[in-house]
């Protein structure tokens, strides 16, 4: 597959201790890549040697192939955890002047800025100073000036803290244009439920080290643990559940439906398939519920940092 | 627009607009020129009150000797005892009773001459009136031994001392205050603008660590570009307010003399007057004083201001900028800053007692190199006359600390602007070096 970033053998230490340990990490052109990792982890010093703001003590980082160097920064688009903004500064001078940091002419930027800014409805801030506006509003100001000149890599720490459930779908749709229209995107969250929603690949780092990575749906896959959410109406489900801890593992279930049933979660061993245990429920009663039981991937990140 | 460009633009223009700062712009002369007339004027004020002071002269030889004037009356008393004119003049409400009594030579009377009054007089008040008495006691003891005073004047004999370099340039007293004149300013000013504007930056530092927008700066240009942008460009509005203030303090004072009169400057052009003719003598104290003025190594002066004025404030701006890049808030930057403040302040003591004492002697010569006081001192000495290749080197020396101090304060400031939360100490600062 075609990578557009290419992170080999990276190592950052800062005097006694190491933030990042021999790190490597292809990040698939037009993906949503999905930077994990408890706090600490060196999320942080990962995206800021991507950004050139630190550099590594060895290793390599490749965009597009090349190494990095200081023109590049002009295609990438940077939004950091800790962000912020000049708060007496206008809101239209602030953003042209960041826009032309980043290589665009003014005529250009003034250009792009009223198109986002009529796009997010926030066009009557122009002349306002950042104190005077909420911060949900300042997140919103930030998101535009980090996408204005049209990077090829957008990398978004904890984008949506400080939004609202509303502005965070908002921005989470922009996100995802983003990458339709060609970008990709790395995003560096502990918010779960985003990962399941928008990444398509993953890295997990833990302790300076990278634990995990590969294909969000791969991982799942390896993560999978033979186990089926199971409905069935029976009429004595003791019975039942005996018969079933004969062949298979039971694990209580918890899941609503109209019926009064049979409910639990059932591992089958490696040599046997799901339709072995359809047959088996199907000769014991009505089957009305059989679902597989993926690993979210928030049990995985639990998993994998405890077991490392 | 490249990078730099663009950032000292900012800053300039972000400084420039604020209103702490457009304020101060016009209220620090407003309040400059406010307080140098209230002080004139209250100084007036102060001895506007006319005092009239007894005379009681037993002695019959002073009487005419006492010149009233504007604040001061002199009433001579006829007849009456002491004790009697003591209480007249108390219930009169008159400032005090000066007492002279009938003597049989002069040699005595230096002991018993006394001044009654309420409360003790001031020793401006008390030198007039001995000056006056021994003048006048002068003359008589003159004509007692039978010299004529009007002689003794005449044989009197001025000392003007000229003064020549071995070199062959003339000097004179008028000039070495001249020069220090000049010298003073020059380290003054630039004391004033580090001070000023190197807490300027510092604080423009601490604003983009505090409102969070440094990384996102950063991921678009380089922490030493930004750097160099602040400083330059705060430097920028730094000479612009001093600028406006050189113009204003003008314009505040022509207005102030022309609404109040004249009074105060007349007096004190009258002062200036008086000691130019005691310095320059009978010559024209204006012709000398523009000759003295083109005498000086103008050209010389101007290109070291120069040169000292940027290398010296781009020494110690740099400093303050890692000062900032290291401190979560203003309140945390008191540690570091004493060691700023130090060699500043030692340079301008340095300069103000040793240069003048001796403006080529060990100290100021040895401070004159060391670069965080050279820039203050050495402006102060030029104006002696400097040898050529004791400036340049100077120069070079501040010039080569400035590089230190700017890769030092870029290494600070490219760790510490990323750092919140971290009580730096100077331990972590030469850790943060390493990195």
């Amino acid at each position: 597959m075609d990578n557009l970033l290419v992170a080999s053998n990276v190592s950052k230490s800062f005097g006694e201790f190491t933030a990042l340990n021999d790190i490597s990490v292809s990040v698939p052109r037009g993906s949503v890549f999905g930077l994990l990792g408890p706090n600490g982890a060196g999320k942080t010093t990962f995206i800021r040697i991507i950004n050139q703001i630190t550099m590594p003590d060895s290793g390599e980082v490749l965009l597009d192939g090349h190494p990095l160097k200081p023109e590049d920064i002009r295609h990438i688009g940077y939004l950091p955890e800790e962000r912020g903004l000049y708060k007496s500064m206008k809101v239209g001078d602030q953003a042209l002047y960041l826009a032309q940091l980043k290589g665009l002419s003014k005529q250009e930027a003034r250009k792009r800025l009223k198109h986002w800014f009529e796009r997010l409805e926030i066009g009557d801030w122009w002349n306002k100073k950042i104190q005077e506006l909420s911060k949900g509003m300042a997140q919103k100001i930030q998101f535009v000036v980090t996408v204005l000149h049209e990077p090829k890599l957008l990398i978004f720490d904890e984008p949506f803290s400080g939004f609202d459930p509303i502005n965070a779908n908002l921005i989470k749709d922009e996100i995802l244009r983003l990458r339709d229209n060609g970008a990709t995107v790395i995003f560096s969250t502990h918010r779960m439920e985003s990962v399941e929603e928008m990444c398509d690949h993953i890295a997990l780092i833990h302790q300076s080290n990278k634990i995990l990575d590969g294909k969000l749906v791969d991982i799942k896959r390896a993560h999978r643990s033979n186990t089926y959410e199971v409905g069935l109406i029976a009429e004595n489900h003791s019975e039942v559940e005996s018969r079933l801890k004969e062949r298979f593992e039971l694990f209580p279930a918890d899941f609503k439906t109209i019926n009064d049933e049979f409910q639990r979660n059932v591992r089958i061993s490696d040599s046997e398939t799901a339709n072995d245990l359809i047959s088996f429920l199907t000769s014991k009663g009505q089957l009305t519920h059989f679902v597989e039981v993926v690993p979210s991937a928030n049990d995985i990140f639990i998993q994998t940092v405890k077991n490392s | 627009m490249n990078h730099l460009q663009l950032i000292i633009k900012r800053e300039y223009l972000n400084k420039v607009k604020n209103k702490t700062f457009i304020i101060m712009t016009f209220l620090s002369p407003l309040i400059m020129v406010g307080i140098g007339t209230l002080v004139g004027y209250l100084s007036q004020l102060n001895n506007d009150k006319v005092r009239t002071i007894s005379v009681l002269d037993e002695s019959g030889l002073f009487s005419d000797e006492f010149e009233s004037d504007d604040n001061l009356i002199y009433e001579l008393m006829d007849g009456a005892g002491l004790e009697d004119a003591k209480t007249i003049v108390e219930s009169s409400g008159n400032y005090g009773l000066l007492y002279i009594p009938k003597v049989d030579s002069l040699d005595q009377l230096s002991e018993r001459i006394t001044f009654y009054s309420e409360d003790s007089p001031s020793p401006i008040l008390l030198d007039e009136i001995e000056d006056a008495i021994a003048a006048k006691a002068n003359f008589l003891k003159l004509k007692e031994a039978g010299l004529d005073p009007r002689q003794i004047e005449k044989l009197r004999i001025r000392v003007n001392t000229k003064l020549e370099t071995f070199g062959g340039e003339k000097t004179s007293k008028l000039s070495i205050g001249l020069k220090l004149g000049f010298g003073g300013l020059a380290g003054y000013l630039l004391f004033m603008f580090i001070i000023i504007y190197g807490n300027m930056i510092m604080r423009s530092v601490i604003e983009e660590k505090t409102s969070r927008i440094i990384e996102v700066i950063i991921s678009s240009v380089k922490p030493i570009k930004l750097l160099l942008g602040k400083i330059i460009g705060t430097s920028l509005a730094g000479v612009t307010q001093f600028l406006a203030w050189v113009v204003l303090i003008g314009i505040f004072s022509f207005v102030i003399a022309a609404i109040f009169g004249i009074d105060n400057g007349a007096m004190q052009q009258q002062d200036a007057l008086e000691q130019a003719q005691a310095i320059a003598g009978s010559e024209d104290f204006v012709q000398e004083f523009i000759k003295e003025f083109f005498h000086l190594p103008l050209l010389n002066l101007v290109i070291m201001f120069i040169l000292f004025f940027i290398g010296g404030y781009l020494t110690y701006a740099s400093l303050y900028a890692a000062i900032g890049a290291a401190v979560d808030s203003e309140t945390d930057t008191q540690q570091f800053m004493l060691p700023i403040l130090m060699p500043l302040i030692l340079a301008v003591y340095v300069g103000v007692f040793t240069v003048i004492d001796n403006p080529h002697g060990t100290v100021s010569q040895v401070f004159s190199f060391i670069p965080l006081t050279s820039p203050v001192v050495m402006l102060m000495r030029i104006p002696f006359g400097v040898p050529l290749w004791q400036q340049i080197l100077s120069v070079v020396i501040l010039f080569a600390t400035f590089i230190v101090t700017v890769w030092f304060a870029a290494k600070i400031y490219r760790v510490g602007i990323l750092m919140y939360g971290k009580k730096a100490s100077y331990k972590e600062l030469i850790k943060w070096l390493k990195y």
